[in-house]
C-alpha cells in the first residue's frame, strides 16, 4: 500500500513547480505520508512522532523550500536523519582477551536465537576462533536437540549438560570450553517474555554466573509496535550490548531497528538473512534506512537528488546574497572565485569597459589576500553578523591578523559599501525572483534559467564592492565602472546584468 | 470458570496495558475533542492495528458519534468494542469440530505452529476426537523430536519420517495412516518459512495439493481394525470426503508485515483461518484484525502461553471487549 514513499511524495508535490515554492501545507502533507510510511514499517509510534517533528523542522529550510525537486529533497532529509539515528557506522562484536569469551543470546520466544547462535558460531569459526555452543534452553521441547544438530552441521562442539538447570549448564559449558580449548562460548537461552519475572530472573542468573563479554538480544525484524516495550524491559533487566535482527530475508521493513536504537541506544550488530549458517551479515544503517522507507530500488533517485541538492545550495546562496544578506564568508568566497579566474585584472579585462578602467588605475592584486587574512581572524559569528564588529572586536581582529585597526576599519567600510551596492542590485534581483514566482504554467524551464542568472550577479557585485573602496581613487573609479555595467544597460551588447553562470564560465575558459 | 474468564485471565496483561492507555484518555478528556481522537488513534496504532485499519475504525466511530449523538468519550469507547469486533470475519462453524478434518498449520519461522498443534491435539482429544498428528517439518533441526514430545504430552499418535524426507509424502502417509487407524482429526505441522521464499512456498503448495488430492479418496472405516469404533459411526463417515483446511499461525507481536505474510500464504494456499499466538505478552495482536478483515478468514483460537492448556477459543466481541474492558 505504501510501497513507494517516493512516488507518494512526488504526488504530494505534484504541481509544485507551478507553485514555485513549497508551502507549509505542502510540507504537512509530505509529513503525513512520511508518518504513514514509518508506521507501516513498524517504527514505534513515539519514535515516529519525534522523528517527524525533527524532519519537518529541517524541511522548512530554504534548501527545500526553494528547491526544484522538493520530493527528493524531503526524502533525502528523512533518509539522512534515519541513517544517523540508526548509527552512522556498523558496530562489530566486542570480545576481550579472556579465554573463553562468553556471548549470551536472549530474546522472546520464536525470535530466532538458536539459529542465530549457530550462525554466530559459524562466523567466529571462520574468523579463526574455536567456538562452543551451550544449550541453556531447558524448556522448549527438543531445543537442545536442535542446537546439537546445528552444531554437528557446522562442526562446532555443543555442550548440553543434564538439561535441567540453565545456570549450571552455562557454567559447565565454560569449563568444558577450557578443557577442550575453545575460546568463545555462545550461550543459547530459552525464549522468554519480558514480563515473566521468573524467567527474567533466570536470564540474570545466567549472566551473573558466566559474566558474558557480550549479551546480544535477538529481535525478529517483523516485530510490531510492542518491540519498544520488549527491548526496554530486556535492556533494564539484563542490559544487553547489541542486537541481531533476525528474519531479514523477509520483506518486513524492520522499523523496530530504529525504535531499538532510539529507545535504548543499543546498536544493531548483525542482521540474520536466511537459513544458511553463513547468512549473518554486518548491519548497514544506510541500507536499513532505505528499507524502512520502502525504497531499496530508489538509489538512483537519491543520487540524483543529492546532485540537485548541491546545485541548489549554490542557488540558495545566490538568492541570499541577492537579498543583500552579504556576509564576510561570502566575501571570501567571492575573492576565491575571482582568484580562480585569474585575479582582478584578468576579470576586469574581460568585462565590457574593463580595459579602459584598468588603464585608469593600478590594481592591487594582494588586496584580496589581505582581506582574507583579516576575515580569517574573525569569529564565525562576526563573519555572518558584521554589525557585531565594535571597537574592541576590531582591535582583537587586527592583532590576530597582524594588521592595524585602520586596515580592519577599511575592510569593514568596503564591506558596507558592497552591501549597499548589493542592496541596489538586489532590488533588480528581487524583480527577477518575483517574476519567477509567477511563471506561466507549462514553462517549467524558465525558473531554472533565471536562477542561473541570479547566481552570476552577486559574484560581480561582490567584486565591484571589493574594488570600489579598496586602494584609493583609482580603484574606486574601477568600482564605479563595474557598478555602471551592472546596474545600467551595460557597456557591451549583453550587459552585465544579464550575465549568466554560463557566460562567466566562458570568461573563465577565455582566461585559461 | 467460564471460558470468558479464562480468556480474560490469559489476556490480563494485554488488557491491562490497553486499558492503561484508554484510562489516560478518559481521565484527560471526557469530551470528544481532537485530542481524544488523536489519543484513540495512538492507542490503536500502538496495538498494531495498522494505519489503514485505524483510520477506518476512527472514521466509523466519528460517524457513529455524530449519528447517534454519543454524549461522551465513554460512550464512544463502548461503541469501539463493537466496531472492532465487526471488522473480524466470523467463523461459520468450528473447523476443528468438522466430522472428518485434516488441518495443516503454516506460518513464519517461530510463530508457534508446533506448540499450537500440541495444544490442539490435547483439546481435540479431550473433546473425544480421534487425533493423529503429522510432522511435515522435515527441514528444521529437531522439529520432529519437538512434535513427538507434544504428541506424548497430548497422548496422541504421530506420523513421522526422517529429517530431510519429502514433506508432501509425509502428509500423504499421515492420511493413509488416519484411514487405517480411523482418526478423524488430523493435525499436520509444517516447517516455518518466509512468505518471500518462492521455493519454500511452492513446496508448501505441493504439500497442500497432495493432501487435498489424497483426501478425495478418503475412505475411513473401510480398512478399519479399530475395535473401539462404533459401527454406526463408521457408516456415518464412510461416504464423506476428508475436509482439508489450512490455518495460518501468527505471532501477536507481528507488526504490519503480518498482513503481507497472510496475503501471500492465502494466495498460495487459500487459508481457512488464523490462530494468534503469544497473546500472554504485551503485544495486542491488532494485525489480526486487518488480516481477518481483508482476507475474510476467521480467527480460530488464540495462544496464551507455552503450556498445553494455554489455548483459548476466539470470539470477536469478547476479544474486543476484553481488550477495552469498560466496566
Ligand atoms: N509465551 C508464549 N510462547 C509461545 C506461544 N506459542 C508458542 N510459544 C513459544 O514460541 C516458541 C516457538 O514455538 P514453536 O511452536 O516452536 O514455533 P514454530 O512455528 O513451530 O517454529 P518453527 O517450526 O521453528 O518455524 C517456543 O518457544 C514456544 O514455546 C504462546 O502462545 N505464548
Ligand atoms: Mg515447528
Amino acid at each position: 500500500m505504501f510501497d513507494n514513499l517516493s512516488g507518494r511524495l512526488q504526488d504530494v508535490f505534484g504541481d509544485l513547480r507551478s507553485k514555485g515554492r513549497l508551502s507549509e501545507s505542502d510540507i504537512d502533507a509530505a509529513m503525513r505520508e512520511i508518518r504513514l510510511a514509518l508506521l507501516e514499517a513498524d517504527v514505534n509510534f513515539k519514535v515516529v512522532k519525534g522523528f517527524v517533528a525533527r524532519a519537518k523542522e529541517q524541511a522548512f529550510t530554504s534548501e527545500v523550500l526553494d528547491s526544484l525537486t522538493p520530493a527528493q529533497n524531503v526524502i533525502k532529509i528523512v533518509l539522512d536523519e534515519l541513517t544517523s539515528l540508526l548509527g552512522s557506522e556498523s558496530v562489530g562484536l566486542k570480545l576481550s582477551s579472556r579465554v573463553p569469551n562468553v556471548i549470551m543470546l536472549v530474546g522472546l520466544q520464536g525470535s530466532g536465537k538458536t539459529t542465530a547462535a549457530a550462525k554466530l558460531a559459524w562466523r567466529l569459526k571462520k574468523d579463526g576462533h574455536q567456538p562452543l555452543l551451550a544449550a541453556c534452553d531447558i524448556y522448549r521441547p527438543a531445543a537442545a536437540d536442535q542446537l546439537e544438530t546445528l552444531g554437528k552441521e557446522i562442526d562446532v562442539r555443543v555442550y548440553r549438560g543434564d538439561g535441567k538447570n540453565a545456570v549450571s549448564i552455562a557454567q559447565e559449558a565454560v569449563r568444558d570450553a577450557i578443557d577442550n580449548l575453545r575460546d568463545v562460548v555462545i550461550v543459547d537461552t530459552a525464549g522468554r517474555l519480558h514480563i515473566d519475572d521468573e524467567m527474567m530472573a533466570e536470564a540474570k542468573a545466567i549472566r551473573d554466573a558466566v559474566r558474558p563479554e557480550q549479551i546480544i538480544m535477538v529481535v525478529d525484524a517483523m516485530t510490531g509496535q510492542d518491540v519498544v516495550t520488549v527491548v526496554q524491559a530486556f535492556n533494564e533487566q539484563v542490559d544487553f550490548d547489541g542486537v541481531i535482527m533476525s528474519k531479514m530475508d523477509g520483506d518486513a521493513r524492520g522499523g523496530g531497528a530504529l525504535s531499538i536504537r532510539e529507545m535504548t541506544g543499543k546498536p544493531i550488530i548483525f542482521t540474520s538473512e536466511g537459513e544458511k549458517p553463513s547468512s549473518l551479515e554486518a548491519f548497514h544503517p544506510d541500507r536499513m534506512a532505505k528499507r524502512i522507507l520502502g525504497m531499496g530500488d530508489m538509489l538512483t533517485l537519491i543520487e540524483k537528488a543529492q546532485a540537485a541538492a548541491d546545485a541548489q545550495i549554490e542557488q540558495a546562496e545566490a538568492q541570499r546574497i541577492a537579498r543583500a544578506e552579504l556576509t564576510f564568508d561570502d566575501f571570501i568566497m567571492i575573492n576565491r572565485q575571482v582568484r580562480k579566474i585569474g585575479g582582478i585584472s584578468s576579470l576586469l579585462k574581460a568585462l565590457p569597459g574593463g580595459d579602459a578602467a584598468l588603464a585608469g588605475g593600478k590594481v592591487d592584486e594582494n588586496m584580496l589576500d589581505r582581506m582574507e587574512v583579516i576575515i580569517n581572524s574573525m569569529t564565525a559569528k562576526e563573519r555572518t553578523k558584521p554589525t557585531l564588529l565594535n571597537g574592541s572586536r576590531r582591535a582583537r581582529i587586527a592583532a590576530g591578523a597582524g594588521v592595524q585597526v585602520f586596515d580592519v576599519n577599511q575592510l569593514v567600510k568596503q564591506f558596507e559599501e558592497t552591501r549597499k551596492m548589493m542592496k541596489k542590485m538586489g532590488f533588480g534581483a528581487e524583480m527577477l525572483s518575483k517574476k519567477t514566482k509567477r511563471p506561466k504554467k507549462g514553462k517549467k524551464g524558465k525558473q531554472g534559467k533565471q536562477s542561473k542568472q541570479l547566481r552570476a550577479v552577486p559574484t560581480l557585485g561582490g567584486l565591484g564592492g571589493g574594488l570600489s573602496g579598496s586602494a584609493g581613487g583609482g580603484l574606486g573609479a574601477l568600482g564605479k565602472a563595474g557598478k555602471g555595467g551592472l546596474l545600467g544597460k551595460g557597456a557591451g551588447s549583453t550587459g552585465l546584468g544579464k550575465m549568466s553562470a554560463a557566460d562567466l564560465r566562458n570568461i573563465e575558459d577565455l582566461l585559461k | 470458570m467460564s471460558w470468558l474468564d479464562k480468556l480474560s485471565e490469559g489476556l490480563t496483561r494485554t488488557r491491562e496495558r490497553f486499558n492503561e492507555q484508554l484510562n489516560v484518555i478518559l481521565d484527560r478528556t471526557p469530551a470528544l475533542d481532537d485530542d481524544f481522537w488523536d489519543d484513540l488513534e495512538e492507542t490503536l496504532i500502538t496495538s498494531d492495528f495498522g494505519a489503514p485499519a485505524t483510520l477506518q475504525i476512527i472514521d466509523q466511530l466519528q460517524d457513529s458519534a455524530r449519528r447517534l449523538a454519543l454524549p461522551d468519550a465513554r460512550a464512544v469507547l463502548n461503541r469501539m468494542a463493537q466496531t472492532i469486533a465487526g471488522m473480524f470475519t466470523q467463523a461459520e462453524n468450528d473447523l476443528f469440530a468438522l466430522p472428518q478434518v485434516c488441518v495443516l498449520f503454516v506460518g513464519i519461522n517461530g510463530s508457534g505452529k508446533t506448540t499450537t498443534v500440541g495444544k490442539l491435539a490435547k483439546e481435540a482429544s479431550d473433546n473425544g476426537r480421534r487425533v493423529l498428528l503429522g510432522s511435515a517439518d522435515t527441514f528444521r533441526a529437531a522439529a520432529i523430536e519437538q512434535l513427538d514430545i507434544w504428541a506424548k504430552r497430548a497422548n496422541v499418535e504421530v506420523v513421522k519420517r526422517e529429517r530431510g524426507a519429502d514433506p508432501a509424502s509425509v502428509s500423504y502417509e499421515v492420511i493413509e495412516r488416519a484411514e487405517a487407524s480411523n482418526a478423524n482429526c488430523i493435525l499436520i505441522d509444517t516447517a516455518g518459512r518466509l512468505h518471500t521464499s518462492d521455493d519454500l512456498m511452492r513446496e508448501l503448495e505441493k504439500v497442500v495439493a497432495v493432501t487435498r488430492k489424497r483426501a478425495i479418496q478418503w475412505q475411513t472405516g473401510t480398512k478399519t481394525n479399530n475395535e473401539t469404533l462404533e459401527v454406526n459411526e463408521i457408516d456415518a463417515q464412510t461416504s464423506n470426503d476428508l475436509a482439508v483446511k489450512t490455518v495460518l499461525v501468527i505471532d501477536a507481536t507481528t507488526g504490519q508485515n503480518g498482513l503481507q505474510q497472510a496475503r501471500e500464504f492465502n494466495s498460495r494456499l487459500d487459508l481457512d483461518g488464523v490462530i494468534i499466538t503469544k497473546l500472554d505478552g504485551t503485544a495486542k495482536g491488532g494485525i489480526a484484525v486487518a488480516i481477518s478483515h481483508e482476507l475474510k478468514i476467521p480467527v480460530l483460537r488464540i495462544g496464551v502461553g507455552e503450556k498445553i492448556d494455554d489455548l483459548r477459543p476466539f470470539n470477536a466481541l469478547d476479544f474486543s471487549t476484553a481488550l477495552i474492558e469498560f466496566s
